[in-house]
């Protein structure tokens, strides 16, 4: 396949997709298909088949749409109108909508989302531009999108060091969370002297709450192969890996599909785009370890090795998968080099502030009215991200504290509500941008309570390599687990506060390092929170139950417990 | 090969380019303490005891896995280090069931060694107390899990020096256990060659052999050099012109 096909495959699409008066797309990601959205597409279809519409209203199997709690959700596309989204679609609602709003365009009013909400408003989508418009399991879908245009336009107009140069030039940063500058990363690979080069995109996403990675690969999976075909082709590999994590078998499956298909119409494999350019794709599936998304360790795991991270340097950039250099993005990073190719560098820096530039997807969670996966340019402030797109907090309580970053970040208070997020802000704040969880806490979040979640999720997924992690993370586990039952001292704070010290830089790899950041962060902006605790064993919040004391007081207890007991018998 | 000049501890001293940090700073007879390095078999970086803090910056590194460069400006003994060294110290001696009173290895014993040089003399935090077994199926070994450190040194000689690759570990963070085989007993194993590289090797008293009881282990770490020299040069005498006595 070369160019001109590309444009007539795309041609044709247009041409087919426009013979229907009415296109209902049916979001398949994930979250809605946990909530039904399977049976909710089949009603659509039973209906349209009753109904003998098959030539003028068209179901389409679509990405996500973002607003997640209110799955499933359905989009009708009539032509000439402005797209309408219905949310908490059921079989019923799906045939109401087929017979009334599909074939005599009156909208099914209960079940609809208002479209000026500002969750859609706000949004710029730049990566997610397809998500929730196109079938992921079709190619020409993609192609009728301008798919494949920008790596055809790379691979003919554009030498490697022009991409790279590119790159550089739009000011793209990581999109894993610590934010180094993509084109210089391209770069370096590109001038590695090696025969032998790698790709490698990063899908193993596994901090709670988080699932950015997984929705662009399963609503776009091709942008993301098409991202990793243009760095093929900027730093001269032949070889990409997609490291998929094991729990996300919906993204598996439509990677292993767009592979196939693009290999079949000649975008992959061997002579893309009848170039001299050849680029194979292979997908490598997690076993379930988070530490395997650092990484060195997914290198590991891709070669078949036990997944722990090694010392930095070498860095993959000079020795990476089998000792060549190895040029390893996130996902996300990866869903952002097409818009910058297509649309140009200038137009991708004017996204953002000066130092972060284009959109970053955040997976909002928590106690928020509009939970659910959203795209904003970079420097939004957290207000109008919780309270704008999010729709404040439910049951009229108080906003407390976000969380970004996941296990690595940390939690922002009320005060700063109106920093803008980007890389260095969150950072100065003590948290960090990280992959893009994002979980928003009420008054009813107790502080020590969350750092003890999160703590216990690096106990767990620690690989046990180095010292300060493996036994570091329990030891402050211990001692938050003290200070929410109530036995903890004042000693015991101290220790806590010096092993976060110790872990965080003596750790081998992020995972460590990054560890006692949700403690840290804690403590401080809610360190009264952590001396009620310890001093005058109350919870605030009502979360933690208190009900054990200091060891040493325990001379004191032991009599009143006793004795409490003897009253219950009787 | 090239001449570096890197500072440590605020005086200058040159080494060889592609030299680690840690054999550049016991070079010069700088005492660093290390548990998981040991020379002959490839750096872990895992133990971080031998981390040093870096100008500018005050940023740390373990020394075994930092290649020396030139103009470094390093400190080894910092108050902050000897802190640390100290918490990771009193966190292995948590960790698991380290009792050196009724241990083979008492008064030989590596991390016993480092706790006693660094003044440790008692541990701040919870013992763990794991509930871990011994191995004793082997006819000549034994391995006490309770004693383990997962230093891996046994696993990295047995990979690279004898080639069985008998040894791993498995499980994750602290219930990380090393294996032998697919963890079936070490008597039962189809790979073990016996060799007792692994043994001799080992910094505690986990692995040792049978028939030993308290302080009684000696172990000699020097039998890998004889070794990596010999297959080098062949030459089997050890660096200080004697043969290596047989039987130990």
């Amino acid at each position: 396949m070369n160019r001109a096909d590309l444009q007539t495959m795309a041609q044709r699409e247009q041409e087919k997709q426009g013979k229907y008066r009415c296109r209902l797309l049916c979001c398949a990601s994930t979250p809605c298909l946990s909530s039904g959205g399977a049976a909710v597409q089949q009603a659509l279809e039973d209906a349209i088949k009753e109904q003998d519409a098959n030539a003028e209203v068209a179901v389409v199997s679509t990405g996500c749409m973002g607003p997640c709690s209110r799955g499933p959700v359905v989009t009708v596309q009539i032509q000439g109108e402005n797209d309408v989204y219905y949310e908490n679609v059921t079989p019923e609602a799906a045939r109401q909508i087929v017979a009334d709003h599909a074939l005599n365009g009156q909208p099914v009013q209960e079940k609809l989302l208002p479209s000026d909400l500002p969750f859609f408003a706000k949004q710029t989508k730049v990566v997610l531009s397809n998500s929730g418009l196109i079938d992921p399991e079709r190619l020409e879908d993609y192609v009728a999108r301008g798919g494949y245009l920008a790596l055809a336009y790379a691979l003919r107009e554009m030498s490697p060091e022009d991409v790279c140069t590119e790159i550089s030039k739009s000011g793209l940063r990581g999109r894993g969370g610590a934010g180094y500058p993509s084109g210089l990363k391209w770069d370096l690979v590109r001038k590695a002297p090696d025969d032998k080069k790698y790709v490698v995109a990063n899908g193993d996403e596994g901090d709670p709450g988080a699932y950015m990675d997984r929705t662009l690969m399963e609503s776009d999976p091709h942008r993301v192969l098409e991202g990793m075909a243009i760095a093929g082709y900027a730093v001269g590999a032949d070889q990409g890996f997609i490291y998929v994590r094991g729990e996300y078998p919906v993204a598996a499956k439509r990677l292993e599909r767009a592979i196939r298909a693009a290999e079949r119409r000649g975008l992959l494999g061997s002579r893309v785009l009848d170039s001299s350019f050849s680029f194979r794709i292979d997908i490598r599936i997690g076993a379930g370890a988070f530490v395997c998304g650092e990484e060195t360790a997914l290198m590991a795991s891709i070669m078949g090795r036990r997944g722990q991270p090694v010392p930095r340097p070498p860095y993959p950039a000079q020795s990476g998968l089998w000792g060549h250099p190895t040029l390893i993005n996130n996902v996300e990073t990866f869903g952002n080099i097409v818009p910058i190719i297509e649309h140009g560098a200038d137009w991708y820096a004017a996204i953002g502030t000066e130092k972060s530039k284009g959109t970053k997807i955040f997976a909002l969670a928590g106690k928020v009215e509009n939970t659910g996966l959203i795209e904003v340019p970079m420097g939004i402030t957290l207000r109008e991200i919780v309270f704008d797109i999010g729709g404040g907090i439910p049951d009229g309580r108080e906003f407390k504290a976000a969380q970004t970053g996941g296990p690595s970040g940390g939690c922002i208070p009320a005060q700063f509500l109106d920093t803008k997020v980007d890389y260095e802000s969150l950072k100065a704040l003590g948290s960090i941008m990280g992959s893009g969880g994002l979980i928003v806490m009420d008054d009813q979040s107790c502080m020590p309570d969350v750092a003890k979640f999160f703590m216990e999720f690096c106990m767990d997924e620690s690989c046990g390599k180095c010292v300060p992690c493996r036994v570091g993370t329990v030891q402050m586990y211990r001692i938050l687990q003290r200070i929410t039952d109530g036995s903890a001292t004042r000693q015991d704070l101290q220790n806590l506060e010096e092993l976060c010290t110790m872990v965080r830089e003596t750790s081998l790899c992020g995972l460590g390092q990054s560890a006692p950041n949700p403690v840290m962060s804690t403590l401080r902006y809610f360190r009264e929170e952590y001396e009620d605790h310890i001093n005058r064993r109350t919870c605030e919040a009502g979360v933690c139950e208190m009900t054990e004391v200091p060891v040493l007081e325990l001379v004191e207890e032991l009599p009143r417990r006793i004795r409490a007991a003897a009253i219950r018998n009787q | 090969m090239a001449v570096i000049t890197v500072t440590i501890n605020d005086e200058l001293v040159s080494g060889r380019e592609g030299q680690s940090l840690l054999e550049l700073v016991r070079e010069q007879g700088i005492d660093l303490p290390t548990l998981c390095h040991l020379d002959g078999l490839e750096e872990r970086g895992g133990c971080r005891l031998c981390m040093v803090e870096m100008a500018p910056g005050n940023r740390l590194a373990a020394a075994c896995v930092t290649p020396a460069q030139e103009g470094m400006v390093i400190y080894t003994h910092s108050e902050r280090l000897v802190k640390y060294r100290r918490m990771i110290l009193e966190l292995l001696f948590a960790e698991r069931n380290h009792v050196c009173a009724v241990c083979v290895m008492n008064g030989r014993c590596e991390l016993q060694y480092e706790a006693y040089t660094i003044g440790m003399d008692h541990v701040r935090y919870d013992y763990l107390t794991p509930d871990l077994p011994m191995d004793a199926s082997h006819d000549r070994f034994v391995i006490d899990h309770n004693r383990c450190i997962l230093c891996t040194r046994c696993v990295r000689v047995c990979d690279s020096v004898e080639g069985a690759h008998t040894w791993d570990v498995m499980g994750r963070g602290v219930n990380c256990r090393v294996i032998t085989d697919l963890n079936q007993p070490w008597g039962t194993s189809q790979s073990c060659t016996s060799c007792g590289k692994c043994v001799q090797v080992c910094p505690t008293g986990a692995l040792h052999a049978k028939g030993s009881t308290v302080a009684e282990m000696v172990k000699r770490h020097d039998f890998l050099q004889w070794i990596l020299d010999g297959r080098e040069n062949h030459q089997w005498t050890m660096r200080n012109g004697e043969p290596m006595e047989s039987g130990r």
